[in-house]
C-alpha cells in the first residue's frame, strides 16, 4: 500500500524536516500568541497618535514652529498628561513606581497592590464561605430556596458603586473601618457566583448515584460529604475563578468612596484628581496583572485538588 | 454443599401479595404494577423478564424500597422493605456501574463499608477479597475511567457484595455490554451465586440470559405491569454456556417467548 505513506508525508507540516525559528514558533502556541499581542500593541500606538494629535498640534501652533509628521508622532508620545498614554510611557511609569521604589513606600505600586490584595483575599474568603453556606442551605431546604433565592438575585441588580458607600457608612457606624468594610464589598460581589455555581454543583449527582446512597441507608451528612461535595468540585472552581476576579473589582471599588489612603483604587482616584493619565493606566495594568495572577492561582489549586482526587482532567 | 442446603430449609426472602403501584402523573394514573404475587426463596436465582415498560424495574425498586407500593403487601426477609433497607439486607446493582469517579476502585468497592462503619483494615481486606472474586485483582489503585465498561460493572458487583448481603438485586446489569462480555459475566455471576449461596433477583430483557441464569423466570407484561407466567427450571447449579444448545434449554426459552407474546398487546 504505497499510497498511505505518501499521504502521511504530504500531511506533515512543511517545517518538520529542518524547522527554522519562525516555523517552530508558529507550530506551537507561542507564535500565534506573540503575533496577536504585537498586533494589539501596534493598534494601541496608532490610537495614541490619533487621540493625542489635537493637543500636540495646538502646542506646535502656539509656539509657531513648523512641524513634520515625524515630529507629531514623537510629540504625541511625550506628553505629560496624554489622553491615551503610549505603552512605553506606562511601562516607564511602572518601572518608576514598582522597581525604583521600596515596597514599603507609599509611592510604590506594589505597596498599593498589597493593600488591595489583602482586602480582596479577605472578601474572597468571606464570599466563598457565604456562597457555599447559602448553596448548602438552598439544596437541603426547599423553603430556603424560595425565601433566599430572590434576595440573592436582587442583591446583584444593585450597582455596586451605589451600594458601596452605604456599606462603608453602615459598617463605620458600628465601628468597622479599614480592611473589613472593603472586604465586605468584595464579599457582596463574590458570594453570588459561588452560591449559584454550588447550588448547581451540589445538585449535579445523577439519580443513580443518589439511589445507590439510599440503598445503603446513608445519612444526609454522608450523602453530602461522600457524593454531593466531591461532585460539586468542578462547579466550585469555575465559580471561584469568577469570584476572585470580581472580588478584586469589589476591593478597588471599595477604595474609591472611602478616600482610602492606600490601594489600587486610591491610586486611580488620585490619578483622576490630578489628570495623571499615565498613573491611572499604570494602576489599571497592575490591577489586570493582579487579577490574572489570582485566577491562575485558583486554577493551580484546582489542578492540585483534581490530581489528589484522581479525576482525569 | 448438600449439607448447607439441608441445614437451611428454603426460607422465604421475598413475599408479595396483590402488590400494586400506580403513579399519579399529569396525564392521569399510570398502572406500573398490578396484583403482583411473587414468592422468592433463599438461594433462588429469579429473573424478571418482559418488554420495557412492563414494571420489572419498578418491582425491583419496590423490593429495594426505592419506590413505595400503593396497594397490596410485601415483605423482604420477613420485614417491610424499608426495614430491610435500614438493615442493609440487600446489595443493589444498577444498569450503569455508578462508580464515583474521584474514588479509586478499592475505595469505590469499600464505599458501603465506609458508610456502615467498618474499620480501615477490614475495608481493605474485604475490597481485596471481593475484587478477586470478580477477577479484578490488581486494579485496586486504578480509577474508574481507566477500566473498560465490563470491568466497571464487575467492580460495581463487588461493591454490592462486599458487605455480604444475602440478597442481591441486579437491574439489567449487563444491558449495556456486548454479547461476548455479557456471556463471560453471566458465567462468572453463576459461579458467584453457586459459591456464595446468595439469593439473586435479576432484571433482563434477554430471553437466553434469563433462561441460562435462573432457577425461576418471572414473565411480565405491560400496562398494567403484571406477572403472566412463572417458569421453574432445573438446570444443574454448575452449568456451561453449551447448555444453551440443549433441547431442554430451547424448550424453556420457547415457553418464555410464548408468554411474552401472549402478554404483549399490539393495540397501542
Amino acid at each position: 500500500m504505497p499510497a498511505i505513506p505518501t499521504m502521511t508525508d504530504a500531511a506533515l507540516p512543511a517545517p518538520a524536516r529542518g524547522p527554522g525559528l519562525i516555523g517552530r514558533l508558529m507550530s506551537g502556541k507561542t507564535g500565534p500568541v506573540l503575533v496577536v499581542s504585537l498586533v494589539l500593541i501596534a493598534f494601541w500606538y496608532v490610537m495614541t497618535v490619533y487621540m493625542n494629535a489635537d493637543w500636540a498640534i495646538q502646542q506646535f501652533e502656539r509656539k509657531n514652529v513648523d512641524w513634520s509628521f515625524g515630529d507629531l508622532v514623537t510629540a504625541t508620545m511625550e506628553q505629560k498628561r496624554p489622553q491615551l498614554p503610549a505603552p512605553h510611557q506606562i511601562l516607564a511609569e511602572l518601572e518608576k513606581s514598582v522597581l525604583d521604589r521600596k515596597v514599603t513606600s507609599k509611592r510604590s505600586l506594589i505597596y498599593h497592590a498589597g493593600i488591595t490584595l489583602s482586602s480582596t483575599m479577605l472578601g474572597f474568603l468571606f464570599g466563598t464561605v457565604l456562597g457555599i453556606l447559602l448553596a448548602v442551605g438552598i439544596v437541603h431546604q426547599r423553603t430556603m430556596e424560595k425565601s433566599m433565592m430572590p434576595w440573592v438575585i436582587c442583591s446583584q441588580t444593585i450597582p455596586i458603586l451605589a451600594i458601596a458607600p452605604m456599606i462603608i457608612v453602615v459598617l463605620a457606624a458600628i465601628g468597622l473601618r479599614g480592611l473589613v468594610p472593603k472586604a465586605f464589598i468584595s464579599m457582596y460581589l463574590c458570594f453570588f457566583p459561588v452560591a449559584i455555581g454550588m447550588v448547581k454543583g451540589l445538585r449535579s449527582p445523577d439519580l443513580l448515584q443518589l439511589d445507590l446512597m439510599r440503598t445503603y441507608s446513608a445519612s444526609r451528612w454522608t450523602v453530602f460529604w461522600s457524593l454531593r461535595w466531591p461532585s460539586a468540585m468542578p462547579y466550585l472552581f469555575t465559580s471561584l475563578k469568577i469570584g476572585i476576579a470580581i472580588a478584586l473589582v469589589g476591593a478597588i471599588v471599595g477604595e474609591l468612596p472611602t478616600g482610602a489612603l492606600g490601594g489600587i483604587g486610591s491610586r486611580l482616584l488620585a490619578g483622576s484628581y490630578y489628570g495623571q493619565t499615565i498613573q491611572i493606566w499604570a494602576a489599571l495594568l497592575a490591577a489586570a496583572v493582579l487579577a490574572g495572577l489570582l485566577v491562575s492561582a485558583v486554577g493551580l489549586v484546582e489542578k492540585l485538588v483534581y490530581r489528589r482526587m484522581g479525576v482525569q482532567s | 454443599m448438600s449439607s448447607v442446603d439441608a441445614d437451611s430449609a428454603p426460607r422465604r426472602v421475598i413475599d408479595t401479595d396483590k402488590l400494586s403501584l400506580t403513579f399519579q402523573t399529569a396525564d392521569g394514573p399510570v398502572y406500573a404494577l398490578s396484583d403482583v404475587d411473587l414468592k422468592v426463596d433463599h438461594g433462588d436465582f429469579v429473573s424478571f423478564i418482559g418488554p420495557s415498560g412492563c414494571g420489572k424495574t419498578t418491582l425491583m425498586r419496590v423490593i429495594a424500597d426505592l419506590e413505595k407500593p400503593t396497594g397490596g403487601s410485601i415483605t423482604v426477609n420477613g420485614v417491610s422493605p424499608e426495614e430491610a433497607r435500614l438493615n442493609r439486607d440487600y446489595g443493589y446493582v444498577f444498569q450503569a456501574p455508578a462508580l464515583y469517579p474521584w474514588r479509586n476502585i478499592e475505595r469505590n468497592v469499600s464505599l458501603p463499608l465506609e458508610i456502615m462503619g467498618y474499620s480501615k483494615s477490614e475495608r481493605q481486606a474485604r475490597a481485596k477479597e471481593y475484587l478477586a472474586l470478580v477477577n479484578l485483582d490488581g486494579f485496586e489503585r486504578k480509577y474508574p475511567w481507566q477500566l473498560s465498561g465490563g470491568m466497571q460493572q464487575r467492580a460495581s458487583i463487588a461493591r454490592a457484595l462486599c458487605f455480604d448481603p444475602e440478597l442481591l438485586l441486579m437491574d439489567e446489569p449487563f444491558g449495556a455490554l456486548d454479547e461476548i462480555v455479557r456471556d463471560h459475566l453471566n458465567l462468572q455471576l453463576l459461579r458467584l451465586w453457586d459459591q456464595t449461596k446468595k439469593t439473586v433477583v435479576f432484571v433482563t430483557h434477554s430471553i437466553p440470559e434469563a433462561v441460562f441464569l435462573s432457577t425461576k423466570i418471572v414473565v411480565m407484561s405491560p400496562r398494567p405491569g403484571r406477572i403472566i407466567d412463572i417458569i421453574e427450571t432445573d438446570f444443574p447449579r454448575e452449568r456451561e454456556l453449551d447448555i444453551r444448545e440443549t433441547p431442554e434449554f430451547l424448550e424453556v426459552a420457547h415457553r418464555v417467548r410464548e408468554g411474552l407474546r401472549a402478554g404483549h398487546s399490539y393495540d397501542d
